[in-house]
């Protein structure tokens, strides 16, 4: 059931267990890029850069594009989204709980400092 | 409130949340006290309770029964102000104060068993939460469960379960 909900999920995880395939969702994250341009950002041949954006791409993490002779990369929507989303709500969640636990260590310390509190 | 802006940068310390594994989830965070402090506010149902579930979130923790020691159970009952409440319980596997919690999530026949270590960092504590899932389809699920879309005002909630259970 979470296979048929989710094609990608499994692929999106073996993608994103690679460093540089990750800087480069994280790169087509702010703006799509052609292939040969990420190559040079990553110092890596053409080939090494279409490997890496061959596996993105059957994950569905990354869609390309031919325009002319250059391929363009973007990012895909729904591998990521899931993750992301995921990690995101993870973040939210704890953020709040430990500025909520900020604050009360805070308390617990003053206490500490003051003696007892009932003293 | 005075003494935070003196002893305290105002930005708070940053949550990094990771997936390490196919069966992993890392949160870290620092805290600006040592690890027996930050210990008794996981270990202490009084403590905990204050600040395991945000404010904001629209839920509510409604009962809180924490044996903290190896071998002790806990169960966490929330609701959102309703009849319905959701339980999340399970067993302390290890308990070491100040340094260590370890506990099952048996409210899901998959669910993770979560590691809470407190390191000492020069007097402030390193917090590591570790969520180590059975199998890597019982992660998938869980994500799966946070990513299904529901109607907005359900959005938060649903965010909010599988990860309160951890």
């Amino acid at each position: 059931m979470v296979q048929l909900a989710m094609p990608s999920l499994d692929l999106s995880f073996a993608a994103l267990s690679d460093k540089t395939r990750r800087g480069v969702l994280e790169q087509l994250g702010r703006a799509d890029a052609s292939i040969t341009s990420l190559a040079d950002k990553f110092h890596m041949t053409l080939t090494g850069m279409k490997k890496h954006i061959a596996v993105l791409e059957r994950s569905g993490l990354v869609v390309t594009e031919k325009v002319g002779r250059v391929r363009t990369c973007r990012l895909g929507q729904r591998g990521l989204e899931a993750e992301a989303a995921w990690i995101e709500a993870h973040r939210k969640l704890f953020e709040a709980r430990f500025d909520a636990l900020d604050r009360i260590i805070l308390e617990m310390k003053q206490e500490e400092d003051n003696g007892p509190a009932n003293a | 409130m005075d003494q935070r802006t003196h002893n305290h940068p105002v930005a708070q310390n940053p949550t990094e949340v990771e997936r390490k594994s196919d069966r992993e989830l890392v949160v870290t965070r620092l805290f600006d006290a040592p690890p027996q402090l930050v210990f008794r506010a996981w270990a202490e149902p009084e403590l905990f309770r204050r600040w395991w579930v945000p404010k904001d979130a629209g839920i509510m923790l409604v009962s809180c029964e924490m044996d903290v020691r190896t071998g002790g159970t806990y169960r966490l009952e929330f609701g959102a102000g309703g009849n319905d409440t959701m339980a999340f319980h399970g067993k302390y596997l290890e308990v070491v104060p100040s340094a260590r919690i370890v506990w099952t999530n048996e409210e899901e026949e998959q669910g993770a068993v979560t590691t809470v270590t407190f390191e000492d960092q020069g007097g402030k504590t390193l917090l590591t939460f570790h969520e180590l899932y059975p199998s890597k389809e019982a992660l998938d699920e869980a994500m799966a469960g946070s990513a299904a879309g529901l109607p907005t005002q359900l959005d938060q909630l649903d965010e909010l379960l599988p990860a309160i259970g951890a």
